[in-house]
């Protein structure tokens, strides 16, 4: 059987996957509009005026469009071969940007080319998953076969992490942390992630609940330590393969929960935080026991967590302490310890109220009087979502989460049909960055996240972002349709 | 190719966090735009632009109904950046009588978010406060050709007369204080400053209203909401009426004129103050629009600070005014009799010690030594009292017994007159001298100064004229106040209340003879006025930084007092040479509406007499 022409035009675009693309033109032209009714401003200037924000995206969505074709004919083994000569140039232009960009609100990050700005940060994303792909797929690479791999990977994913901390724009710095979702993929043990989840709801509790107090510690931290002794028991008793051991466990916590209950009750008081550090060391002699009688030492898993878990507890309202006064603040107004509506909390105040009278059906378009008095700051680019949901209502909400969430299984089926590692880790990188986006910005508009400003991908108003995602995704297309071609290795 | 069908599982997990998270995010979706209507009501406060209309401020009317202050409206430019067009600016200027730069500097400091918080390009801006009624004039015929532009009617108080600025306060703009102090106020309404514009800002500002209009998805006002059905009508302020006599006060005031010092006037059995002077004064029309600012700053900084109300603020040693508070505190005290004689050497001599005195007979009992004024009488009653070990075990508790008589006098605490700033006056207590002489080292001779209104003694004039009050009730008083009645208002108890002091009312009659007895016979015989028996008693303070202050306190008639005052003139010399003619006059114009042909010479007199007063040095 002859193999089909790799580069034909007319056999990439029989292969292009085609949903995708759709869900891509919606979401740009989307964004369009709801860039022109964020940024609407009662002077009736057409929608493709070059003067409102609305015509400007028009010509970098047309610049994408060119992007993207280009992206397509390229021969996709070039994605491969080039990978890290297109890292390493990306991240000297990272080092190098804050040399050569001006002051904009407190970052260094833009870089002037003629009449145009561009975020460097922006096409770090697809030159880091294009390094992360290659690493994967070089011959016999298996992350966990030795810790240098880990090295290896965690490198490439932190360099541009620090150069762009160093240009001040935490958000797009934090972006990066999503690849751990690909490393998980490719073999990164799920504890890593349960670990970090752990953390930040201990962090969230502990810090959240501390004006009220159980048995003379703070409501948050006797939350964490009933937490610690639920995940200790669940971990007890899949690992020793026992379920006695989950049983026993069970029996002591709960047991002792109830004396401390009643002996509370009759006006004793319990001294809550030795009485509770108390039970889970116990618990955790009894687990090591079990791991040595019955030969699990995945067992000691369990003791480390415990452990770890209260460390970290106590380490949370040291390290919150030693925080910056704004940085405090933006946490605590996301997690609703403080209500401050003139400053960190304005932003969010509004994007909730704009969002909130929009309603079922939303005001109609150009007829949202939130965004248009101009409430909501930032409302063309990281609060676009706003004006989505004032204008177009729960309906038009949805219909942008669903589009959100449509584009990432897709990838992620994109990334799972490749039959080659530098294609399924490249896919996989791209539906972390859409993850994270997806999550922090919608989120941070609703009020659920700490205010962390990055752009929702397409949707909001700026050429380097919509140029940084395109690149990204096109790419993956251009990968996916030559996927045929590629012989199996 | 090698594919490891374990970890393809964890695409479950990971799309499954992702739509997990989706869920959590439409479920929170759907409380914000469907379950919750809080967010609603607060974007339609957004969408509405709600104007403030301002409340008329309270009338306030003398005791006899006349109008003494009244409001004026005056005229802010206002306009709403948004729907601001281009302009002629020098027709704009010419037309407010204002250059081009100054219009430039207005709206430079209307956009500046530091001067100016509230900016916003869609809500109304104030660009010039208080235009007059002529620049308003002509704006109004010309408003047409500036678009955006709009004025808002705003009050300003207007006076009847030059007079009594002290007692009326004035009204300023709020300061970022109030603001904050009290949840009522924004930012460009007026609130009340010093006098009772300021103690009875809250009966007098009224209810601000609210006018709804509505706002297209434009920006543009389409009109009133629901034809002003849900507006709120403003609520004027409450009208006062003063106890002051407005024409009594314009005729103590014209009697003080050069002079520095105060008149208090009160009405003994009511605790109505009937005129309040304190001089220097000023006009209280300088307090109103847009000099205001300029012309504060003036009277802050001159020296003879004309701001402070002497009536009140100013704390004067009472010199012998404070006599009759120790001839009853040592009746109370069971010190002396009516038949208790002191003898008086040409003054008190005692251990090395002599407190000098004028000539009269000696020895002498209490009610010739307030007639003549006699130092020495006070001064061993004070040394009988305090030195007393047998009854009080030592001079401290004496002294504490002594003070507390006073207060309840009300020497050495706030009286609580209804006017901002009152100042306590100063008396010690046992403490103090147990902390300057040291603890048992001291005893009546080494404070004696006190018994004649000297020495650590302070009062205020309206501390005085209280006293003088309460002699002539024979032992009462109600707290002293200058509003008599509030518009719709019940007056709050404290200013009908009577206070006793501690002194039995039987001994104040001995005291009020006295007192009559120095205007027949002592020191105040020019207080008489024809057909009045006046009471009286004159005091000279010692000044140790120049001549001595002069003074007078008194009431009349003798019998069902209608009036009691006090007068104090700063480096007056004797309480005879301006306290006492200035009183008897204040006493004789408001009794009998003139004033009599043989006391002409000496109204004539006060009327043209000035005191020359060093200017200040400056520090």
């Amino acid at each position: 059987m002859p193999l089909p022409r790799r580069n034909d035009p007319s056999t990439i675009f029989r292969n292009l996957d085609w949903p995708t693309v759709a869900i891509y033109l919606i979401m740009v032209f989307a964004g369009m509009v709801s860039i022109y009714a964020a940024s609407y401003d009662f002077d009736n200037a057409s929608m493709l005026s070059a003067a409102e924000f609305s015509g400007k995206q028009l010509r970098w969505i047309g610049l994408s469009f060119g992007l993207g074709l280009v992206l397509l004919l390229v021969d996709a083994r070039m994605y491969e071969t080039y990978a890290y000569p297109i890292y390493i140039c990306i991240v000297i232009l990272l080092a190098v940007t804050p040399f050569l960009a001006e002051d904009t609100k407190g970052s260094y990050s833009w870089i002037k080319f003629g009449p145009m700005s561009l975020q460097p940060a922006e096409f770090a994303k697809f030159a880091t998953a294009l390094a992360l792909a290659k690493l994967f797929s070089s011959y016999h690479f298996d992350l966990n076969s030795r810790w240098t791999n880990y090295v290896k990977a965690l490198a490439i994913i932190f360099i541009p992490i620090v150069l762009i901390l160093l240009q001040n724009e935490t958000g797009s710095a934090l972006v990066f942390l999503s690849l751990f979702f690909v490393l998980y993929r490719e073999g990164m043990s799920g504890l890593v992630l349960f670990a970090a989840l752990f953390a930040v709801v201990i962090f969230v509790v502990a810090i959240k609940y501390t004006q009220t107090f159980i048995l003379g510690i703070p409501t948050g931290e006797f939350i964490v330590f009933i937490m610690i002794m639920t995940v200790m028991t669940g971990m007890a008793a899949i690992y020793s393969r026992r379920l006695e051991t989950g049983r026993n466990l069970v029996f002591w916590f709960a047991g002792a929960g109830l004396v401390e209950y009643i002996l509370t009750l009759c006006g004793v008081p319990v001294p809550g935080l030795p009485v509770s550090i108390g039970l889970i060391v116990i618990a955790c002699v009894y687990i090591a026991f079990e791991a040595i009688k019955y030969h699990r030492p995945k067992l000691f898993i369990t003791v480390g967590t415990a452990i770890a878990a209260i460390v970290f507890l106590f380490s949370v309202n040291f390290a919150f302490g030693k925080l910056q006064p704004h940085q405090r603040l933006r946490i605590e107004v996301a997690l609703g310890i403080v209500e401050d509506l003139r400053n960190a909390g304005y932003n969010v105040n509004q994007s909730k109220i704009a969002i909130g009278s929009g309603g079922f059906l939303g005001k109609g378009f150009l007829n949202g009087t939130q965004t248009k008095l101009k409430y909501v700051p930032e409302q063309h680019t990281d609060f676009i979502f706003c004006t989505i949901g004032e204008e177009e209502g729960f309906v038009g909400t949805m219909i942008v989460t669903l589009l959100f969430i449509g584009l990432i299984l897709r990838v992620i089926a994109i990334g799972e049909r490749q039959p080659t590692t530098f294609g399924r880790v490249y896919a996989y990188c791209v539906a972390s960055y859409f993850i994270f986006h997806f999550c922090i910005n919608i989120g941070m508009v609703i009020g659920l996240c700490p205010v962390i400003g990055i752009p929702l991908p397409f949707f909001s108003y700026g050429g380097s972002s919509l140029w940084g995602f395109t690149i990204l995704l096109f790419i993956l297309l251009k990968i996916d349709a030559a996927r045929k071609s590629v012989l199996a290795y | 190719m090698r594919k490891n069908y374990n970890l393809e599982k964890r695409k479950y997990i990971i799309g499954g966090f992702v739509v997990l998270i989706a869920l959590i995010y439409l479920v929170r979706l759907f409380d914000l735009q469907l379950a919750d209507e809080k967010y609603k009501q607060s974007a339609d406060s957004n969408a509405f632009l709600k104007k403030t209309v301002y409340p008329s401020r309270g009338l306030i009317y003398d005791r006899n109904g006349e109008l003494v202050v009244f409001n004026q409206p005056a005229y802010d430019v206002m306009l709403i950046p948004r729907d601001v067009q281009p302009f002629d600016t020098l027709d704009f200027c010419a037309t407010l009588n204002i250059t081009p730069e100054n219009l430039q500097k207005r709206f430079a400091d209307m956009k500046d978010k530091r001067l100016n918080p509230g900016y916003s390009s869609y809500t109304p801006q104030r660009l010039i406060a208080q235009l007059s009624a002529q620049d308003y004039g002509r704006l109004q015929e010309k408003l047409y050709r500036f678009p955006g532009f709009f004025i808002q009617k705003r009050i300003l108080r207007q006076y009847k007369h030059p007079t009594a600025a002290n007692v009326l306060g004035n009204i300023r703009e709020v300061s970022r204080d109030d603001i904050e102090r009290d949840d009522y106020y924004a930012p460009g309404d007026y609130t009340g400053d010093l006098g009772i514009e300021k103690s009875y800002e809250p009966y007098l500002r009224g209810v601000k209203g609210v006018e709804i209009l509505i706002r297209d998805a434009r920006g543009r006002i389409q009109g009133r909401y629901e034809d002003g059905a849900r507006d709120i009508e403003p609520i004027s302020g409450r009208d006062l009426r003063l106890s002051l006599d407005i024409k009594l006060q314009q005729y103590a005031e014209s009697l003080m004129v050069g002079k520095r010092g105060a008149v208090v006037a009160i009405e003994p059995a009511t605790g109505e103050i009937l005129c309040m002077v304190s001089m220097p004064n000023y006009d209280p029309t300088l307090l109103v629009g847009r000099q205001r600012g300029q012309n504060y700053k003036k009277l802050v900084q001159d020296d003879s600070w004309p701001l402070f109300d002497r009536a009140l603020m100013g704390a004067y040693p009472p010199g012998s005014t404070f006599k009759p508070t120790q001839g009853l505190i040592f009746l109370q005290e069971g010190i002396i009799d009516l038949h208790t004689t002191y003898p008086c050497s040409h003054g008190y001599i005692s251990g090395g010690l002599r407190v000098g005195c004028h000539a009269h007979g000696s020895p002498l009992p209490l009610k010739p030594a307030l007639q003549t004024s006699c130092n020495a009488f006070f001064c061993w009653g004070f040394k009988a009292m305090i030195d007393r070990r047998s009854k009080y075990g030592t001079s401290a508790k004496a002294f504490e017994i002594w003070k507390n008589h006073l207060v309840s006098m009300g020497y050495g605490y706030r009286l609580g007159v209804d006017l901002p700033g009152e100042s306590r006056g100063f008396i010690p207590n046992a403490k103090f001298y147990d902390k300057f002489y040291k603890e048992g080292r001291w005893s009546a001779n080494t404070i004696i100064s006190v018994a004649i209104g000297q020495g650590e003694i302070l009062a205020t004039p309206l501390q005085i004229a209280n006293l003088s009050a309460t002699i002539a009730n024979r032992g009462h008083f109600i707290t002293p106040h200058v509003v008599k009645a509030i518009q719709d208002t019940v007056m709050p108890e404290e200013m009908t209340r009577l206070r006793y002091p501690s002194v039995e009312s039987h001994y104040y009659a001995d005291v009020a003879e006295g007192m009559r007895m120095a205007v027949t016979g002592g020191t105040c015989r020019r207080a008489a006025i024809p057909g009045i028996e006046v009471c009286g008693k004159t005091g000279t303070a010692q000044n140790p930084h120049g001549k001595d202050h002069s003074a007078f306190m008194g009431f009349a008639p003798y019998q069902e007092p209608k009036i009691a005052v006090a007068v104090y003139v700063e480096n007056g010399g004797w309480g005879a040479t301006f306290g006492v003619p200035i009183g008897s006059l204040v006493m004789e114009k408001y009794l009998t509406g003139t004033i009599a042909p043989e006391r002409k010479y000496m109204e004539e007199q006060m009327l043209n007499t000035s005191i020359y007063y060093a200017p200040a040095k400056k520090k």
